[in-house]
């Protein structure tokens, strides 16, 4: 393994994310969010109508409540018959608002959270696409548990934007706007006291909220080392109880769950510091609204109707109030999670066919490499081979080998382009590899890979993972090539059977060999195995060859190997060095001309001898 | 692929199948209960202290209203003579503000670091435990399954003792509204709380509903989550095959069934607020109509009415954390269920009583007529009888499924003999102290397993002795120390999960050199069945040699070096012990062994029933 192609960095840091913490990358973020939340206009408008409409209906309810009260005073008296029926239908106006102000809930909240489902949806296909459709050289450079968490958590934490952000935002502004316009104009002074929690309680929850939004980051990254200790503890539970180191163990987990813990601590102090002043500043402002409003009706200035619309309005104007922080929490958190799962999406991949790119023609099935150089990307310095031409054509068995290092592998997945050539070029039939589409491409060349990743699903719908619509002779024939069918008909659940968590359930040589089944079912034109029977013993290796051998005469077959015996058959050996072709040759030839070749092979063969005796 | 005529059968899925666990419990279940109120009993006075500030805070609430029924009806109602009953009840008001501010701090503050503690605890107490269950249990149990445990079941039981104090605060508010109604007026109360009833039949109602459409959703959640995971760690395989259209339209369509759950269960989760805006309206209504007729004829006061319209806006708020505090504590259950297994998962490999130290042994080795099974009536290892002496190397070969692997862990006691004795320096293991058996004994397991943290930090491991100069003379002894040294920080280079990012040969390397400072007497080795280059081979072969060099040493070998350098070979089948001798005896004898390295196996194991 070349160690320049596992130099792994935090996603973040491949991603560049520049503008994450400027006012105006954030803005651009949030706009771009809005245009995705958009993309079910009717739900989305649905939503912010309905949010709209129960908004002013909540302020109703007091004016109606306090209009009862009045009722009962104003008309004491004389009117007492008017009033009765005033207060029929005051309260008939009551039920019907309040039912109404149900209903319009009901729509703002199911649209709002409609919206975000579908934002949800929107960008978790773009984002799987674009798993699906970044090149190796990407993914060689981020750790696989970096993009789960960006799938995951930040995402789920942007698509909430329509319900937690702009929908919240129009609620609070009729209350607020519209509210206090109107407590304003009924008494001024009264008014400004009624609404003198507003800005204490907004500031307190905002500055809270971004509070707890910045410590949730660290929460979350001192729990993921504590998960880590106990994940590693509990995989590695035999290493531990191999050198006693139980309480070694308990030291690691105690550290990192003390660190968790103090931080959740703080975060208990962050909440109930500001929810403590938001709710002394709201009783403060009633009690003040209590007081004023109390003597200005003593004075006859004012009804008592009146004070209990303004009492009932402060109850209800003090959730969205409590909410504005929520509300900071979500623009600050769409701006930064939104902000790293678009800078994911915008990424192109480095290996792509220009879209009116044709599909290979192939006829003669002549693999060609001209002159080819490649470094890999994240050591463009480090040369990885030089220079390196060789031609195969249909028929033809092509075994390559080299010392660590020297490029062996890393040929191999140039012909089917996981990779881009730095100079040179490798051609199939005349055609360049980067002028014709990717999916023909990959559909001819087919690498049966070093480490085989298995699906947890049957052992049926894995060797026909290339092409799910194969027919069952096609899948028995390529697992009877493959020297798995016998293993496979011993089992009782047969192609049904299930393959464990990454095929855990099969030895290393199965796996290989389902492997190669599943590279055969294709039919690919070009087949290569990339050191792939490293784990298949030498007798079933030999069987092995022997069912291949038919299909060989239609196809190129490149095998890159360790082991000197699983090439010897090969009508043509290429012997790397450095990155470079030194050697080219069948068995035979290459052992009479004493070079790098004949080196290895005297190295495998004696070793054992030597150590033997 | 795209122009085929209509498919027979596509064979293709995305993500897994996994067993969905049960979210839900019993309400109640004591067994639980206590159990877990064993992890609450240390701070006792902590949730003592919260429930007292919940019940003060409660009282507050009630009261305002009531304060503010008084500062109308008997202030400013009451003429200029009110004026002095206005003033005194805007003080009560003003203390009730402050009861009310402490009162929740203390509550929130307590209870929230209580909760806190209480699960990190149990999360404690379950990982503590986890290191002395048997291997058995850990061999059956993904660690995935456990790590769910410890994570997302202990995460339930935060949220139900945290929500269980402030339940204790809504019952008495809901009570306490009640009887002020009540009190404050019988006809009106009766008549407006009639609506109460329709609250809880209603809601009681709906819960089962919402509940099927919640595990619903949760279960789709976790089938896109997979889904996704799978594409990620998949990519290679995914993009070699060509899969990316038929995956995404897979994806898609899971995508969308996850999509349709959610507003299913949005829709449920909103049908009640309608219902329970109307009735709260209708109850409204009748204190205006009804409470308005009393006031105008003078047989009920204007502030007793503010007081009614007050209490019905909050009359929903205790109901509705009822009968969400109904479903966390059924949650609670499920995981507590949980939580209690994983706790009496039984240790059955533990120090005898008047177990002694092991401390000094001549590193011999013995089985004594040794039969043992996983489960007892299937045993693995028949009468199984050979004894090592100081300072040999005894290499065990048979096919897959031998017992080989089940005898090496024995020596180190992973578990017990169902008969005979495993004897280490002459000692029945099962009488000395595992802490002391386990120095006189260094592992090093087929898969080399590396920890996140520094080169040095893994080659020294448990072993508090050694020093950074051991560190370094071990890797230079197993020719490690080249490779160490070219790592972008030496030793301490940090390394990546599980060792990702060093080779197969190099993570061997380092597992031997975690073996080597540990110097312990004896050497007990599953050398690694994956294939590496020549070089690498030699290399690995080289560290060997000297790891076992004045030790005694066991090694289930797969390599042919390995086997031909023992002392003495010992060829195990199916938990039998079969031939025994020197590569030269054995190949004379023309017995298991002769075949087996006659028919030139890469490893003498991965023959796959071809024996």
């Amino acid at each position: 393994m070349t160690s320049s192609r596992n130099s792994q960095r935090p996603v973040l840091e491949v991603m560049k994310i520049a503008d994450a913490h400027s006012l105006l990358g954030g803005l651009a973020t949030l706009w771009r969010m809005t245009k995705i939340a958009f993309l079910t206009p009717w739900t989305a408008s649905l939503g912010i109508m309905a949010t709209l409409i129960s908004a002013v209906l909540q302020l109703i309810i007091p004016r109606l409540l306090g209009h009862a009260i009045d009722l009962t005073q104003t008309l004491a008296q004389d009117h007492s018959g008017e009033a009765r029926a005033a207060l029929i239908t005051t309260a008939l106006w009551v039920l019907l608002v309040s039912a109404l102000r149900g209903v319009f809930t009901t729509f703002q909240n199911y649209y709002s959270e409609a919206v975000n489902h579908h934002t949800g949806v929107e960008l978790r296909l773009r984002y799987y696409e674009q798993v699906q459709r970044l090149s190796f050289g990407f993914h060689d450079s981020v750790h696989s548990g970096d993009l789960i968490t960006l799938g995951l958590l930040d995402l789920d934490g942007a698509r909430q934007f329509f319900s937690t952000g702009l929908a919240r935002i129009v609620l609070l502004a009729v209350l607020i706007g519209f509210g206090g316009v109107m407590l304003l104009q009924i008494d001024l002074v009264l008014g400004l006291l009624a609404l003198s929690f507003v800005p204490v309680v907004g500031w307190f929850s905002s500055v809270s909220q971004l509070r707890l939004r910045l410590t949730w980051r660290d929460l979350q990254d001192r729990m993921a080392v504590l998960s880590r200790v106990m994940e590693e503890n509990l995989g590695g539970i035999r290493v531990v109880r191999a050198f006693g180191a139980g309480d070694y163990e308990m030291g690691k987990f105690d550290a990192a769950s003390d660190k968790a813990l103090t931080l959740a601590h703080d975060r208990v102090d962050i909440r109930v510091r500001s929810t403590g002043i938001m709710t002394l500043a709201f009783l403060g402002s009633m009690g003040l609204v209590l007081w004023v409003g109390g003597e200005k009706v003593m004075a006859g200035t004012l009804s008592v109707g009146t004070l209990t619309a303004f009492l009932t309005f402060m109850t209800i104007l003090q959730m969205p109030v409590r909410q504005l922080g929520m509300l900071v929490n979500s623009f600050a958190r769409t701006a930064t999670c939104g902000a790293r799962v678009f800078a994911f999406l915008d990424l192109r991949p480095a290996v792509a066919s220009p879209s009116d790119a044709p599909d290979l023609q192939l006829s003669d099935i002549a693999l060609r490499f001209e002159n080819v150089d490649f470094a890999y990307p994240a050591a463009r310095d480090a040369p990885v081979l030089r220079d390196v031409s060789f031609s195969a054509r249909k028929g033809e068995t092509i075994g390559i080998i080299g010392p660590p290092g020297s490029g062996k592998s890393t040929l191999a997945h140039l012909i089917p382009r996981y990779y881009d050539l730095t100079g040179g070029r490798i051609t199939i039939d005349g055609q360049d590899i980067t002028k014709v589409s990717l999916s023909s491409l990959r559909r001819a060349a087919v690498v049966v890979a070093q480490d085989v990743f298995l699906f947890t699903t049957t052992l049926e719908n894995n060797i026909a993972y290339a092409d799910p619509w194969a027919g069952v002779e096609a899948i028995e024939g390529a697992a009877d090539d493959a020297q798995i069918n016998d293993h496979i008909a011993g089992l009782s659940a047969r192609y049904h059977t299930l393959v464990g968590e990454r095929g855990s359930s099969l030895s290393g040589g199965q796996r290989q060999r389902l492997a190669i089944a599943r590279a055969l079912v294709p039919n690919p034109a070009i087949l290569i195995f990339d050191d792939s029977t490293a784990a298949v013993d030498a007798a079933t290796e030999a069987r092995l060859r022997a069912a291949l051998q038919e299909g060989a005469a239609e196809r190129v077959t490149l095998i890159v190997a360790h082991r000197l015996n699983s090439l010897q058959h090969a009508d043509r050996i290429l012997v790397l060095k450095e990155g470079r072709l030194v050697e080219t040759g069948s068995h035979a030839d290459l052992l009479a001309q004493g070079g790098l070749y004949r080196a290895l092979y005297d190295l495998q063969t004696n070793a054992e001898d030597r150590q033997g005796t | 692929m795209t122009d085929r005529p209509t498919p027979p059968t596509l064979r293709a899925v995305v993500g897994s199948h996994r067993i969905a666990e049960e979210i839900f419990g019993t309400v109640y279940d004591p067994t639980i209960i206590r159990r877990i109120g064993a992890f609450v009993r240390p701070y006792r006075r902590e949730f003592v202290v919260s429930v007292i500030a919940v019940l003060v805070f409660t009282l507050t609430q009630l009261a305002m209203p009531m304060i503010i029924r008084h500062a109308i009806d008997k202030g400013v109602m009451a003429g200029p003579a009110g004026m002095g009953v206005l003033r005194v009840s805007l003080v009560v008001f003003g203390l009730t503000i402050a009861l009310n501010f402490i009162a929740s701090h203390v509550q929130e503050t307590v209870v929230g670091k209580a909760a806190e503690n209480v699960l990190f605890d149990i999360r404690r107490a379950m990982f503590a435990h986890l290191q002395r269950v048997s291997l058995g249990f850990m061999d059956k149990t993904e660690v995935g399954r456990l790590m769910s445990r410890l994570q997302g079941d202990v995460g339930s039981m935060q949220e139900f003792l945290e929500t269980s104090v402030l339940s204790v605060g809504d019952i008495v508010l809901l009570f306490g509204i009640v009887t002020l109604m009540l009190y404050l007026d019988v006809e009106l109360g009766l008549i407006t709380l009639a609506v109460l009833p329709v609250l809880f039949g209603v809601r009681l109602y709906w819960l089962p509903l919402a509940r099927q459409s919640f595990i619903a959703a949760h279960e789709t959640n976790s089938a896109v989550n997979g889904a996704l995971a799978e594409g990620i760690h998949a990519f290679r395989t995914v993009q070699a095959m060509g899969r990316e259209g038929v995956n995404a339209s897979l994806y898609r369509d899971k995508v969308l069934a996850n999509l349709a759950t959610h507003l299913h269960a949005a829709r449920l989760a909103q049908v009640l607020v309608p219902v329970v805006d109307t009735l709260t309206g209708l109850s409204m209504a009748l204190v205006v109509v009804l409470g308005g007729s009393m006031v105008l004829d003078r047989q009920l006061d204007v502030g007793v009415m503010v007081a009614f319209l007050f209490y019905i806006q909050r009359f929903f708020d205790p109901i509705r954390s009822l009968t969400i505090q109904y479903s966390v504590m059924q949650r609670a259950m499920a995981s507590g269920q949980r939580l209690i297994e994983v706790l009496d998962v039984p240790v059955s490999v533990a120090d005898a009583p008047g177990a002694v130290d092991l401390d000094q042994t001549d590193g011999s080795v013995e089985f004594d007529h040794v039969t043992f099974g996983y489960t007892p009536s299937q045993p693995v290892l028949h009468d199984l009888t050979f004894r090592v002496e100081p300072g040999q190397t005894v290499a065990l070969v048979g096919p897959t499924g031998s017992g080989k692997s089940s005898a090496m862990a024995l020596i180190h006691r992973f578990y017990d003999v169902t008969s005979g004795a495993v004897r280490v320096g002459g000692r029945d293991v099962r009488q000395v102290t595992q802490a002391s058996l386990s120095r006189q004994i260094a592992m090093v397991l087929q898969e080399p397993f590396l920890f996140t943290g520094t080169v040095l930090e893994n080659i020294r491991y448990n072993t508090p002795t050694a020093t950074r100069e051991s560190v370094v003379a071990a890797a230079t002894a197993l020719g490690a120390d080249a490779f160490i040294r070219a790592l972008p920080k030496g030793y301490d280079t940090m390394l990546g999960e599980r060792g990702g990012s060093l080779s197969t040969g190099q993570r061997q390397l380092l597992s031997f050199a975690r073996a080597l400072v540990a110097d312990a007497p004896i050497l007990v080795l599953d050398e690694a069945t994956a294939s590496v280059d020549s070089a690498t081979e030699q290399l690995i072969q080289n560290a060997l040699r000297t790891l076992l060099k004045g030790r005694t040493g066991l090694v289930i070998a797969h390599r042919l070096a390995t086997v031909r350098r023992a002392d003495k070979i010992m060829v195990l089948q199916a938990g039998r012990l079969v031939e025994s001798g020197t590569h030269r005896e054995l190949l004379t004898q023309d017995g298991l062994y002769a075949r087996l390295y006659r028919a030139n196996y890469a490893s003498f194991d991965d023959s796959d029933g071809g024996v």
